[in-house]
């Protein structure tokens, strides 16, 4: 077994959704362990022991960073809401007001239409 | 609030639902270029141009010893297509009607979705965009009301596409006269045209109302790319006691970074 947060039959499911998988699952565990870091560097009386741990946690960040977008190139949704709400400024209840007080489903407001190529080219 | 307003317009969840419902199926019917180009974005309402990659050197630069060079890019345009609605016609969503009159929004749709694909394949000078059909090196091939003439004139196309090293699959936007001759028309043994343009083309046939005649255009990809700043958007503008004034609009910009990917076919 690679992972233990599988809920259903892997026959079922598709390669695209094991890979999606296994990014939560790496992300999951970087913050994890990004917590788990930041505790222990507080907790010890001994600072180089502490510069190495919160050195270690800092490392782990950039590793979930990696691969929430890597995640974030593959779903339309998560990246429509990333779009919306990182690097705002002010009440983040406002951002979600501005984006979805009377508006349509996509977080700018507008009516999401985007490309419509259909690379399925039959009749 | 954000930049649309839309929390000022005296138009209720329900009908807002309605209204974007309607312009939504209305540009997806009407809007051609989107199913052929590449579409890059949505980039927001602040993305105001795009880097060409190239810069003209300044020959009168006013710094001792140091050069200027200004980048070149091409601005997007806003495209705003207002209309007025009837507030009794959006009081009567709420009522639950469902034959509820939105005529202005379908034609002020139609229009924003004909203006984006008159972009694309005409271009428009004043605004610095090239359309595909202008920018083709390609010289146009010539089409008649003969239409089991068309595979062809389409073949003729596809082989000049692939003379000039641009691979398929291959796509045409038929101008309204030349699709519902195309529908119309069954060939010699009953086999339908559409399906024998798409036998030769590798790719979709597509109804494109803003097309004169029409244009057949490879599908690798890269080859056309239309920008969007903001996507369609329902933005309002006004009310008094009787009509909520709205518009559809976005921002856009096209261009041809491989023009040879795309031959015109029209009638003399």
């Amino acid at each position: 077994m690679t992972s233990e947060g599988y809920h259903e039959p892997l026959d079922r499911l598709s390669d695209s959704v094991l890979d999606h998988h296994r990014a939560i699952a790496s992300i999951m565990e970087e913050l994890e362990a990004v917590d788990w870091y930041h505790q222990r560097a507080e907790a010890t009386d001994d600072e180089e022991l502490a510069a190495v741990l919160a050195h270690n946690r800092d490392e782990e960040k950039e590793h979930a960073a990696m691969t929430l977008e890597w995640l974030r190139r593959r779903d339309p949704t998560l990246d429509q809401h990333l779009r919306t709400y990182l690097f705002t400024e002010g009440s983040i209840l406002a951002v979600e007001d501005g984006a979805t007080g009377g508006e349509g489903d996509a977080g700018d407001g507008s009516l999401g239409i985007g490309s419509l190529r259909n690379d399925d080219f039959s009749l | 609030m954000n930049r649309l307003f839309r929390e000022l317009a005296p138009v209720s969840d329900a009908a807002w639902s309605e209204i974007d419902e309607e312009a939504t199926n209305t540009l997806t019917h009407f809007l051609a270029a989107r199913k052929l180009v590449d579409l890059i974005g949505p980039c927001g309402w602040a993305h105001s141009a795009v880097s060409l990659g190239r810069a003209d050197e300044l020959d009168d630069s006013p710094f001792a010893e140091v050069t200027v060079a200004q980048r070149r890019v091409l601005p997007l345009v806003e495209l705003r297509r207002p209309f007025v609605v009837s507030r009794s016609e959006l009081e009567a969503i709420d009522r639950g009607a469902t034959d509820i009159d939105l005529e202005p929004l379908k034609e002020a749709s139609r229009d924003l979705a004909l203006a984006e694909d008159g972009l694309v394949f005409d271009g428009y000078p004043g605004a610095g965009i090239t359309g595909i059909v202008d920018a083709s090196p390609h010289d146009p091939i010539a089409l008649s009301d003969e239409f089991d003439q068309y595979p062809n004139h389409v073949a003729k196309a596809v082989a000049t596409l692939k003379a000039a090293g641009v691979g398929g699959p291959y796509a045409i936007a038929l101008g309204p006269r030349c699709y519902q001759g195309v529908i119309e028309t069954t060939e010699r043994g009953g086999y339908p045209l559409l399906q024998h343009l798409h036998l030769i083309l590798g790719g979709p046939v597509i109804w494109g109302p803003a097309v004169d005649g029409a244009v057949v255009l490879s599908q690798r990809g890269a080859d056309f790319e239309l920008t969007v700043g903001q996507d369609t958007s329902i933005a309002y503008r006004a009310h008094d006691a009787d009509t909520v004034t709205l518009e559809v609009q976005e921002s856009v910009a096209f261009r041809a970074p491989s023009p040879e990917a795309a031959v015109a076919l029209r009638y003399d």
